[in-house]
């Protein structure tokens, strides 16, 4: 007996241990990246880099529907544009609305919009769920196509960017480079508290068995409601700072077309990894990019659909997925 | 002119035929979905694409080898149902036994490959197609005109609606698709070939869009980007009406293009969402759908 609970207790160390190490392995990368970021607006454009940044938020908050709970949404992007529409509306047209007040307006109507597609979706599950808010995310598009505010077709266009508090001037560039970029980090370091908090774990035991999860006692469905008001409130958060740095909000960020985008940039990254999404947001907004430079540029469409087969058959891990098995398997 | 609800009878009549013929193309559209789900239990979200090939090919024969309205009403579904049975051999199987989530990423991959490629060769502008002569003209029904080609679809529509409903529900081939729903695994045990039966049904569900798509070359703009939006109002017919049965597919498919020409009289702004709200009013009161049956 004595010798058995010595052995477990030893077990148990080396496990914490191994965990220690394990977190600061990731502290350390987190850092790196955090560093590479800080910098990166001496190498690279800003507009380009905060493109990339947008669009990583908005890929960061569908994959905690899509890696965390097992949500496959296919109308995000009514959310993201929710927010870009509401923010761009309010800083055109309000002259005392600053641009925090206007992303916060923003991020709170996706929040909204997500409540009620939540309820009525929340019960379904699978391609079910999929197909409903896609069609609830085209009801979004025809509204923002007929209502009289969006500028239909053309979009809103020459949204100030403004002062943040007051006092810095966002037109420049570098300010707000540095701005969107504390909102990323805001809204990554959320997510991050998020999956690995209890409630997280929950989530986690749904994605992986649903009956267990209600068997246990769990109320699953308030459960995915809270994750899905989440999801849709960053990525409606990532839509506004998106109308902000542009100026414009059009309706492209409506299309079912960009829904299924963040879907491929988070499959590319890595579903269920916290960087993956950050990762496959970048390479998809750089694919499109040299892509649209080159004798390519009309064949990004079918490009992006040949990677989406490829990933799908051959590389459902996503890149960094593919990172982690690699290490898991050459360090341990 | 006679009025009713302070609308003119022939509006309301002709508004009612567009609906009742939309229907048909949602009814087809459905069915073929549903078809496809029932033994490989994905969402096919080529489906718009192949309907697009159907219109598409249909065009591209009549244009380069002057291949008939008819002919083509049997190539088109066949060549491109032969096109689906590839992707289902060389893509689907691959991931058959994964999460089904990865086969709607699959085919939704495959429709921006098909649409993007075809998009590059033929433009978005839309391509002309002139109907066979047969069906010039049409009848006046005295409170309505009927062009006889929109006649032609609505028949031609219910009847092969009809004739799939009949094969899978009063045929021994239906009954065998019927228990490969079920189980196919047992299926598999009593010596049918599932995996070849599997190809048959995904390619069966594709020329029913393909036929879609050469009903629909005359009469709406043929190109590489008819399928996309269309999809999602028939994604939007299916969740309506529930993926229980297929006759609910064809009920719901033909009730919401009624429901839409209807619209379309009476507040024209709404027409574009209305399905997309009956389909929120419907999940809210019955959120398996009008004939589904899981819960």
């Amino acid at each position: 007996m004595m010798a058995e609970s010595a052995n477990a207790s030893e077990i148990r160390a080396s496990i914490v241990q191994q965990r220690k190490a394990d977190d600061r392995k990731k502290l350390m990368v987190n850092l790196v990246l955090l560093a590479l970021l800080l910098v990166a607006p001496a190498v690279l454009y800003p507009v380009f880099l905060m493109k990339i940044l947008c669009f990583a938020l908005f890929a960061v908050a569908f994959n905690l529907l899509l890696g965390f709970t097992g949500l496959l949404s296919f109308g995000h992007a009514a959310f993201l544009a929710t927010g870009g529409y509401t923010t761009g509306y309010l800083l055109s047209t309000y002259a005392n609305v600053t641009t925090e007040m206007g992303i916060i307006a923003g991020t709170a109507a996706a929040t909204l919009l997500g409540l009620f597609f939540g309820l009525v979706t929340i019960r379904r599950q699978g391609i079910y769920f999929a197909m409903i808010t896609l069609a609830l995310a085209q009801l979004v598009f025809f509204f923002l196509v007929q209502a009289p505010f969006t500028g239909g077709e053309d979009g809103m266009h020459g949204v100030p960017r403004g002062y943040l508090f007051g006092l810095i001037d966002l037109q420049n560039n570098t300010a707000m480079y540095y701005f969107v970029l504390a909102i990323f980090l805001f809204g990554y370091i959320l997510v991050q508290r998020i999956v690995t908090s209890p409630y997280g774990q929950i989530l986690k035991a749904i994605k992986q068995n649903e009956p267990r999860a209600v068997s246990l006692g769990y109320n699953v469905n308030q459960y995915k409601l809270i994750a899905f008001v989440i999801s849709a409130g960053l990525a409606g958060l990532a839509g506004s700072v998106k109308t902000v740095v542009f100026q414009l909000a059009s309706l492209n960020d409506a299309h079912w077309h960009m829904s299924g985008e963040v879907i491929l940039m988070t499959l590319i990254g890595g579903t269920g990894t916290l960087l993956g999404p950050v990762v496959g947001a970048a390479f998809v907004v750089n694919l499109e990019y040299q892509l649209s430079q080159g004798a390519l540029a009309d064949w990004v469409d079918a490009i992006l659909g040949g990677i989406f087969i490829l990933t799908v058959l051959a590389f459902r891990s996503g890149i960094v997925g593919e990172i982690q098995k690699f290490l898991k398997k050459n360090l341990h | 002119m006679t009025m009713i609800l302070g609308v003119p009878v022939a509006v309301l009549f002709g508004q009612l035929l567009l609906g009742v013929i939309n229907g048909a193309f949602y009814a087809l559209l459905s069915l073929g979905l549903a078809v496809i789900f029932g033994l490989l239990k994905i969402i096919n979200f080529a489906h718009g694409a192949l309907y697009m090939l159907g219109a598409l090919v249909t065009v591209v024969m009549f244009d380069a080898f002057g291949v008939n309205y008819w002919v083509s009403l049997f190539v088109a579904p066949l060549l491109v149902g032969c096109f689906g049975v590839l992707i289902e051999y060389f893509l689907l199987r691959r991931i058959a036994h994964e999460d089904h989530i990865y086969s709607l990423l699959l085919t939704f991959g495959v429709a921006l490959l098909i649409q993007g490629i075809l998009t590059n060769i033929y433009g978005v502008s839309g391509l002309r197609y002139s109907m066979p002569d047969v069906f010039s003209g049409g009848v006046n029904l005295g409170f309505m005109f009927l062009p006889y080609y929109r006649a032609w679809v609505i028949v031609v529509a219910l009847l092969v609606c009809f004739g799939t409903w009949f094969m899978i529900e009063k045929t021994k081939l239906g009954s065998y698709l019927r228990a490969g729903t079920e189980d196919s695994q047992l299926m598999q045990g009593f010596g049918i070939n599932v995996p070849l039966l599997v190809s048959l049904t995904y390619g069966f569900g594709v020329m029913l869009a393909a036929f879609a798509g050469v009903l629909a070359a005359p009469i709406y703009s043929v190109s590489p980007v008819m399928g996309g939006n269309l999809l999602i109002v028939v994604f939007a017919v299916v969740v309506i009406g529930g993926m229980g049965s297929i006759a609910g597919a064809v009920i719901t498919g033909l009730l919401m293009g009624v429901i839409e020409g209807l619209t379309k009289v009476f507040y024209p702004e709404g027409s574009a969402a209305v399905i997309f709200l009956v389909m929120v009013v419907v999940l809210l009161i019955r959120p398996s759908g009008l004939f589904g049956k899981e819960a």
